[in-house]
């Protein structure tokens, strides 16, 4: 009889709990302090956007609810980035985490905690090239491009107007300099010739010295990867000054408002590269946004609600929240046959997978998972036009 | 034609912008100089009292603008130095007051100098973020050029082009003029050869009835003022940063030590020797090469001795080798 009531009981609680389903540790790891501090409100609020909407739905594993816990990365210590991934990972126990957000940090937290732990990463903001060939045991994937495929844009970009050399500089960092070689590499191989490849520093009063190294190299237009707050603008400067250089190509650092105010038409014809994508999942994504309160053109915001939404996605499709079981299905999820999804449209996506069916996961920048792991990347060309910054195409 | 090329080219990226900086540097120098032969230590705190005189004529520079008061085609700064200069004066005469004084009094030795000017290097450097920030503040105005890139280009055909900044005219002139007063001052007035003579031997000088206050003191408004005038003129032909012009230290000690320290004329040799060298090592020889060089020999690589990441490598080098070889720098100063 005892026994009875035992196994009845347990039988009832287990019938509850299928119903309600269960509350799923979820993690967000960015710098809420650091360089990049300001765009970690955006990426966040999207995240959290995506969670509670699978959330409200109602359909995520019977009935699951998320709760998130953040961890700040800082952007470039690894250490503290370490710390506090390991935080979330084993006291909250979290099963899945959006972020790192810069490429050095996301590389070490994905070395020493997501891994041993087994837990997913998806970052939406590390462009590194070498986040590609990383060993992750399909732990790790980004809904940000890596810059090697920026690199192959530019050279594109490059070609088709007609230049043939060009000198290359470079804000001495991960990214500047992950940039500049993906770019040389590109431009290359497709007969271009880089005739100086040369670092510049941040925050100096002068660059006198580097224009002149740069301008004695020669070139018809100067590659600039840096950051348009902070060296860039110096290198715009002294070579309009000098004239050693008039034309400029802006990767995504560049591109920037600060262009216009600073140099107007001094740098008309001048182009610029930068992720970006059009079209519906974009508008939708936006609209989203701005009901929850939010800017959805932040920096990296509405690759954060994709991260968030894809491992959900994944979850439903493996029928479990273990990573070990859904990281096998992201990519499933994102590339797969079946209905296109856009933000806003969980839900749906959601009932498809509970009854079996395929979905490929669109979402707001138009998700295509390629090397196995990353965003192929839309990229938005722009030109300065009579002092302003003007969109030429998409590619 | 070539040939011409070839020194337009060596104009416009290595003499004009290092003879502007090597002309800051020695202003800075002499600032260093003065105060190691009259005072007789190694004032770290001048990168930062260039900072704050700066920073006061950027504030005065605002204020005029705002009046609706300009300079013409020169930039405003230049009206607003003598209050930038009157400001560093009051902060240098009364740090001298409150901080140093004690030390003469009881004979401390240079090195505990030394420390306590560090103490004031990083109280000013608080100062200087408090009253305008750390960022990066460009205040020049007026006309920007007096020979243009492209103007120079068309009227002479020369593939290569030629820019002449106001900034660097200006540093220049005005340079030339400070250094005229102040070997006027030093050779000609009492006060001058009074504080030479204090420089040379100090019990001497007072045997013979010098009020060594007076000297101290004037030696301090020389110094505001030559290290305002510095400052102003590197921000106007760069731009000011608090944290730039504290980095700017280093290239003024090897100026003034090169020179050799306490000389006044070694300190502007120094200054033009350390920017020559700064420029030059780093330079990119390539494309006066190019145009010099016969076809046949024209070089591949980009004949650079060294990235322009090492400028501060190199004065620093300098800086080592004078201390080993001739601790007395080029014009016989004291040794270190």
């Amino acid at each position: 009889m005892k026994k009875l009531l035992l196994a009845s009981t347990a039988v009832f609680a287990l019938g509850t709990a299928a119903q309600a389903g269960e509350v799923i540790p979820m993690g967000i790891s960015i710098g809420y302090t650091g360089p990049l501090e300001s765009m970690a409100p955006g990426i966040t609020a999207a995240a959290e956007m995506a969670f509670k909407e699978a959330s409200d739905s109602g359909l995520l594993l019977d009935g699951s609810t998320i709760t998130t816990y953040k961890a700040d990365s800082t952007c470039i210590d690894a250490a503290a980035a370490t710390a506090a991934m390991e935080r979330i990972v084993t006291s909250d126990k979290v099963r899945g985490i959006v972020g790192g957000m810069c490429s050095g940090e996301t590389t070490a937290t994905l070395q020493n905690v997501a891994m041993p732990n087994g837990v997913v990463m998806i970052s939406p903001s590390a462009t590194s090239p070498a986040l590609s060939s990383l060993e992750a045991n399909d732990l790790f994937y980004r809904t940000s491009p890596s810059d090697a495929r920026q690199g192959v844009v530019m050279a594109e970009v490059l070609q088709e107007r007609g230049f043939k050399t060009v000198a290359v500089t470079y804000t001495n960092n991960d990214y500047g300099k992950g940039l500049a070689d993906a770019f040389q590499a590109a431009f290359e191989a497709i007969g271009g010739k880089v005739t100086i490849n040369a670092p510049h520093e941040d925050g100096k009063a002068d660059y006198t010295a580097e224009v002149g190294a740069l301008a004695s190299a020669g070139g018809e237009v100067l590659v600039l990867a840096g950051y348009v707050d902070q060296g860039g603008s110096g290198i715009i400067r002294g070579s309009l000054d000098s004239g050693a250089f008039e034309t400029f190509l802006f990767p995504d650092g560049m591109v920037g408002t600060p262009l216009e105010t600073n140099f107007g038409t001094q740098i008309d014809g001048s182009f610029g590269t930068n992720p970006a994508s059009e079209g519906e999942g974009r508008d939708k994504f936006m609209e989203l946004a701005k009901a929850a309160g939010f800017d959805g053109n932040s920096a990296f915001a509405a690759e954060g609600y994709d991260a968030a939404a894809l491992m959900l996605l994944a979850m439903a499709k493996a029928k479990s929240s273990d990573p070990a079981v859904y990281k096998k299905e992201i990519l499933g999820v994102a590339n797969g046959e079946g209905e296109k999804i856009y933000p806003g449209e969980l839900a749906k996506a959601l009932e498809i997978l509970n009854g079996g069916g395929t979905v490929n996961y669109e979402g707001a920048t138009s998700v295509t998972f390629v090397n196995g792991r990353e965003s192929a990347g839309n990229y938005r060309e722009t030109e300065m036009k009579d002092g302003k910054l003007t969109v030429v195409k998409y590619r | 034609m070539d040939i011409l090329n070839a020194i337009v080219a060596l104009l416009n990226f290595v003499v004009i912008p290092g003879a502007a900086y090597g002309a800051q540097l020695a202003l800075g120098a002499l600032g260093v100089t003065l105060v190691y032969g009259i005072l007789r230590f190694s004032n770290f705190a001048h990168g930062d009292t260039m900072a704050f005189g700066t920073a006061a004529t950027i504030l005065v520079t605002w204020g005029l603008t705002a009046l609706g008061i300009t300079f013409g085609p020169l930039p405003t700064a230049l009206l607003a130095l003598p209050f930038g200069i009157a400001a560093t004066i009051a902060l240098l005469l009364g740090t001298d007051r409150l901080v140093y004084r004690f030390y003469r009094r009881v004979k401390a030795a240079p090195v505990i100098f030394v420390m306590v000017s560090m103490g004031i290097m990083f109280v000013m450097n608080g100062l200087n973020r408090f009253i305008i920030g750390v960022g990066d503040i460009n205040f020049v105005d007026g006309e920007r050029f007096l020979i243009t890139a492209r103007g120079f280009r068309e009227a002479t055909g020369l593939a290569e082009p030629l820019a002449l900044r106001m900034t660097q005219v200006i540093t220049l002139v005005t340079a030339a003029i400070a250094v005229a007063l102040l070997f006027w001052f030093l050779n000609r007035t009492r006060t001058g050869k009074s504080m030479r003579a204090f420089s040379d031997n100090e019990d001497l000088a007072l045997l013979s009835g010098i009020n060594p206050d007076h000297v101290v003191r004037v030696t301090w408004m020389i110094v505001a003022a030559l290290a305002t005038t510095a400052g102003v003129l590197y921000g106007l032909d760069k731009s000011f940063k608090a944290f730039t012009y504290f980095q700017l230290l280093l290239p003024i000690f090897a100026s003034a030590v090169v020179g050799g320290l306490g000389n006044p004329l070694g300190a502007i040799a120094g200054g033009f020797v350390i920017a020559f060298s700064e420029v030059t090592v780093t330079y990119a020889w390539k494309k006066v090469a190019t145009y010099v060089l016969p076809e046949s020999l024209a070089p591949e690589g980009l004949m650079q001795l060294m990235g322009t990441d090492y400028k501060f490598a190199v004065s620093f080098a300098i800086l080592v080798v004078v201390l080993l070889i001739k601790p007395t720098g080029i014009f016989k100063g004291k040794s270190v």
